[in-house]
Parts: C-alpha cells; sequence; structure tokens
C-alpha cells in the first residue's frame, strides 16, 4: 500500500467512527459537548502518560476515555444545579481540564513527542510512519488498526443498541417508562465519543475529530427524514471530505488535517445552501412562491369584496386598483397576466372581473386560511 | 380491594421547596381520572414520580398492589407532547413501533408483528393515511394522535396521559375522547392531567384535584364542586386580590 492511500484510509476510518456517533451527538443536541470531550481528553492522556511514561500503552486510552465521561459528568453536575447554564458548563469545564493538560505538557513533557499542536491538530502526513509489525511482518500503519478497531466498536455498538439509542435520544421519558435506561444509553455513548477522540487525537487531531463528528452528520439531517440514512449518508460526506481535502492539500502543500475540516465546512455549506427540501435556496424559493399565491388570491378576493359596488370603477379600475392594493403597478400587472392566464380574471369596460372558476378557487383558498386546516 | 394504583405518602421535593407534599391516592380499577390543578400544582410531577421517572423523598406507589418494575409492562405512558423533539428524523409508523420496544427488551429489533400492531393502532387513532409522514409535518392534533396511537400499542392496562388535549384541535379532541371511552369499556384505568375545568364532568367520571397536596379525589359528582375547586385553586385567587 503506497503512503498516499494509507493516509487517506486512515482518515476515512477516522471519519466514519466519528460521524456514525455523531448522528446520535447532534439529534442529542451535543455538538458542543463533542468539542469538549475532543479537547479534555488530552488531560487524561497526559496523567496517564505520567503513571506509564509510555506513549503506546493501552492506559493512555483508557485514562483518557475516563476523562471524557468525567467532562459529561462534570458538566451535566454543575448544570443540574440550575445555576449554570448547560452551554456555559461546557465552557467551565472544558478550557479547566484542557488547559491543565497544556501546562502538565510545558511542564513536564518537553522532551517527548506530546505537544498541543499535535494534539490539536494532529499530524496525519506522520501516520503511517508508525508501523504495525507482527512477527516482523510489516501488516500497515498501526492506527489505521486502532482507528479500524474503533469503527468496528461504534458500528456493533449503533446496530446493537439502534432502537435503544433512537428512543432515548427522541423521547427520554418514554424510554425511562419502558425500562430503558437513558442513563446507561447517555453514559456508554459518551464513553465510545472519548474512546473514538482519544484514538484518532494522534492521527488527525482534535479539530478534525469534532469537524468529523459535527459536520457530516449536520449535513446529513438536512438530506434525509430517516435515521438509518441519516447516518449512511454522514459517512458518505465524510469519505468525500477526506479524499477532496487531501488532494486540495496536496495541490497547494498545506496541512492535511487541516484542508479537510476545511472540506466538511464546504461540503457542509453546500448542502445547506442547495438541499432539495430544506436548503436554504429552496426554503427561500418556497417562500416567495408563498407569498406570490397568496398575492393571487388577495388579489381575487379584492374583487370578490369591491364588485357591484357603488365604487368598484374606483377599486376595480385597471389604472386605480394598484393603490387600494398598496402594491406597485409593475407588480399588480404581473400577478393579473398570471391570473388571467389560468382564466381566472378577466377586463370588461376597463374594470377587472372575476370568472367563476376565479371566485371558486379564491373562496375554496379562503376557507382553508380561516379554518386553518 | 387492591387499588389500581395506590400512592402511599409521596413527598417530592426540589432542593427545600416541597412539589408535592405527602400524596395519598387511591385510584380504583376501570375509572377514567383528570388530575386537575392550577399550573405548579405538580400534577405532571405527580404522574412521573408514580411512574419511577422522579424519586420520591418518601413513600411509594403500588401498581394492583405490587411494584412499578413488575407491572412496567401492564402501564402505558403518553408524555406532553412538547416534550420531544419533532424534527427529529423519523416517520409516524416508526414513533409509533417504539411502543412495543418495552415488551421487546433489550437487544431484540421490532419486526413484521411489531408494525402490524402498531398500524392497527394508527388505524384507531384515523392516522393510517399518514403512516409514512415525516413527523415534522404534522400538526399539532395529529401528534398527539401518534402519541396516543404509540401507547395503544404498548396494550397497558392503565394510561398516564399527560395533557393530552392540550393546543389540539376539535377533531382530536373527539378522537382523543373517543378513544378514552373505548379504553374505559375495555375496563382500562386512564389517568389524565387535564387543564380544561369546562370539560371535567362531561369527559371523565373519576377526579384529583391537587395543588401540592390532594384536595379532594373521588367519583366526579362528588368532589368536583365549588368548595374543593376553591380550595384548589385558592393560592391564585388569593394573590388576584392581595
Amino acid at each position: 500500500m503506497n503512503v498516499q492511500i494509507e493516509i487517506q484510509l486512515i482518515a476515512i476510518v477516522v471519519a466514519l467512527a466519528c460521524s456514525t456517533l455523531g448522528v446520535f451527538l447532534i439529534l442529542r443536541k451535543m455538538a458542543m459537548m463533542a468539542d469538549a470531550i475532543g479537547h479534555t481528553i488530552l488531560f487524561g492522556i497526559v496523567v496517564a502518560f505520567f503513571i506509564t511514561h509510555d506513549l503506546n500503552s493501552p492506559l493512555l486510552i483508557i485514562g483518557a476515555a475516563l476523562t471524557g465521561t468525567l467532562t459529561v459528568f462534570l458538566v451535566e453536575s454543575i448544570n443540574k444545579t440550575k445555576l449554570v447554564s448547560e452551554d456555559s458548563s461546557i465552557g467551565l469545564i472544558f478550557p479547566l481540564l484542557f488547559s491543565i493538560g497544556v501546562i502538565l505538557i510545558s511542564l513536564y513533557a518537553g522532551d517527548v513527542h506530546l505537544d498541543t499542536d499535535a494534539v490539536l491538530l494532529g499530524e496525519i502526513a506522520f501516520a503511517p510512519f508508525n508501523r504495525f509489525v507482527v512477527n516482523g511482518v510489516d501488516i500497515g500503519p498501526s492506527s489505521l488498526y486502532i482507528m479500524g478497531a474503533i469503527l468496528i466498536m461504534n458500528i456493533v455498538y449503533v446496530s446493537v443498541f439502534y432502537k435503544e439509542l433512537k428512543i432515548s435520544t427522541f423521547d427520554p421519558n418514554l424510554a425511562m417508562a419502558l425500562g430503558i435506561s437513558p442513563g446507561i444509553m447517555h453514559y456508554s455513548l459518551m464513553t465510545l465519543v472519548s474512546l473514538t477522540a482519544v484514538g484518532a487525537f494522534d492521527a488527525v487531531g482534535a479539530i478534525l475529530v469534532v469537524a468529523f463528528m459535527v459536520g457530516p452528520p449536520t449535513a446529513a439531517y438536512l438530506l434525509t427524514d430517516d435515521l438509518k440514512d441519516m447516518i449512511f449518508l454522514s459517512g458518505i460526506i465524510g469519505t468525500i471530505s477526506v479524499v477532496l481535502g487531501y488532494w486540495t492539500a496536496r495541490i497547494f502543500d498545506v496541512a492535511i488535517a487541516g484542508m479537510m475540516a476545511v472540506m466538511v465546512g464546504a461540503i457542509f455549506l453546500l448542502i445547506f445552501l442547495f438541499a432539495p427540501d430544506r436548503g436554504l435556496l429552496s426554503i427561500m424559493r418556497r417562500k416567495k412562491r408563498q407569498k406570490y399565491d397568496f398575492a393571487q388570491i388577495s388579489f381575487l378576493m379584492h374583487v370578490i369584496n369591491h364588485e357591484g359596488a357603488k365604487d368598484e370603477r374606483e377599486e376595480l379600475g385597471i389604472n386605480t386598483i394598484h393603490e387600494h392594493l398598496g402594491w406597485n403597478k409593475e407588480f399588480v400587472k404581473d400577478i393579473f397576466n398570471n391570473l388571467y392566464k389560468s382564466n381566472l380574471v378577466y377586463i370588461e369596460d376597463d374594470i377587472i372581473r372575476i370568472t367563476d372558476k376565479g371566485r371558486d378557487l379564491a373562496i375554496s383558498n379562503a376557507e382553508e386560511i380561516v379554518n386553518g386546516i | 380491594m387492591k387499588y389500581a394504583v395506590e400512592a402511599n405518602d409521596l413527598t417530592v421535593a426540589y432542593h427545600k421547596k416541597p412539589v408535592l407534599w405527602d400524596i395519598d391516592l387511591e385510584i380504583p380499577s376501570g375509572v377514567l381520572m383528570a388530575i386537575v390543578g392550577p399550573n405548579g400544582a405538580g400534577k405532571s410531577t405527580l404522574i412521573k414520580t408514580m411512574l419511577n421517572m422522579i424519586k420520591p423523598v418518601t413513600g411509594e406507589t403500588r401498581f394492583w398492589g405490587e411494584a412499578y418494575e413488575k407491572q412496567r409492562k401492564n402501564i402505558g405512558y403518553v408524555p406532553q407532547r412538547g416534550s420531544v423533539d419533532w424534527d427529529f428524523p423519523t416517520n409516524v409508523l416508526d414513533v409509533v413501533t417504539m411502543g412495543t420496544y418495552g415488551e421487546l427488551g433489550w437487544f431484540k429489533r421490532a419486526g413484521k408483528k411489531e408494525k402490524e400492531k402498531a398500524i392497527k393502532a394508527l388505524e384507531k387513532v384515523d392516522m393510517l393515511p399518514f403512516a409514512d409522514r415525516q413527523i415534522s409535518q404534522l400538526s399539532g392534533g395529529q401528534q398527539q394522535r401518534v402519541f396516543l396511537a404509540r401507547a395503544l400499542v404498548q396494550n397497558a392496562d392503565i394510561y398516564f396521559m399527560d395533557e393530552p388535549f392540550q393546543g389540539v384541535d376539535a377533531k382530536t379532541e373527539k378522537a382523543i375522547i373517543n378513544l378514552l371511552r373505548e379504553l374505559r369499556s375495555m375496563r382500562k384505568t386512564v389517568v389524565v392531567v387535564h387543564h380544561d375545568l369546562q370539560t371535567v364532568e362531561e369527559y371523565f367520571d373519576w377526579v384529583t384535584l391537587l395543588n401540592k397536596v390532594i384536595i379532594a379525589s373521588g367519583p366526579a359528582e362528588k368532589v368536583f364542586n365549588e368548595e374543593n375547586l376553591m380550595k384548589a385553586y385558592k393560592s391564585k385567587v388569593d394573590k388576584l386580590f392581595s
């Protein structure tokens, strides 16, 4: 396997592991918690390192995972007092644990490969240098195996507990009433998020972990109404970000992990703008359409209200009607032409008249609006 | 005689402030009961405490003489409609199927049998044509009917419903009340947190008036009177004149 493919493969596995859990994080409105965990694990890694003095010790992973869970626990404990809101609690705990980690590194760990830059940004270009060797045979980069194992664990967790995750995310009250403990689901999910963040931080850094956990699921959320599709789409979006990010970084000779995170943002932006149903443009178009439709109905109702009245020549006259509707002349002309084309109105002796078809349409629409159903 | 629900000495406190105070409540089998009381009287808290979601400071609740854990499968629950995120990526049929999760237990997945149950329940609340509809596209009344259908598939003997009439249209209100009557005719016990005093006597045969303590509880014609209402809503009346 060449290095280029290895780097992309590692990043894809990280993206998939992150987005699988990320879907549930964003549905639980916990994107900021993912951010916090992605950083506070540093504290756990450093403390575990001081105990073991070995950067490859499995204790580092355990220590970091525990810190992630500790972060969640502390945030929730502070939040439970109702003295501090949840986002503020995160804002308190996250910098506290993270900076203790940073201080410890700067004090004692200056000589080892454990620096804050690496933690935040990772260096995926170096990831393939760390090989997994079995009986003297090189079988690939070790981070690929670590992240592969974490990915499999996440997939098994989500598929085995799919129903429990779904109900405890959607309706924790009912889950509790049915005997499915939302607390267990919550902490098991958070533990896996921590483990994933730990496994990935060495390769891709905390920022990309957060980008993968939050970006692809949020984008997928705009594309589908189905939870399973949301998980699959997140994976696809994550994978595309990796490949695009890698090659763009190569072309411009910039940080690979950084460019991948940029691609996550760029793809999100595209989907945010152009998603068929929930994209910004589609919403704006729909609103404009509704406004236009409503103007047409208002026009018809105006004609119905004033036809046959004494002042109908004034109210419905082709040169004066725009003053009574409070619209500009061009808009009135446009609305009239459209209604005329559909055979809903016509002009008779310079007065606007309504056809039977127009009358039926206006009245049935007005009823709908009044009844609100 | 064993009551369907029997709460003894329930006290729930938030810090030092009691939310429910020494509640003793007996609900006979087969009644259609309304819990009424002013805002902040602890109506939802009472239901949640009886269903083991909130831990009381003192007291316990028994269902047919047994602890909640033992009777859980016989107890259905309809949370407040506003307690969930209706933008969650799922459809109507799927939400109703969630009602079967308790019976399934951990690990097992909902299959054909569970789907069929859900479809039957949707039919009952007149929502079958919406089975594939994304839940965010429902009106408030339709959402409430989905929640009811979800409770129906639990096939419980006693139902707790938290403000099912809150903000629903006339059609849904009628559908709910028909359903409640049907449940009663099947000898089920139904406990409903209710806000609209006007309809209490028409819809329910049993009433509990609550304002942190039980003011009165019993057959509607006996306890739903001016004197008890004054007591339950007294603090509000006092405030108005103070």
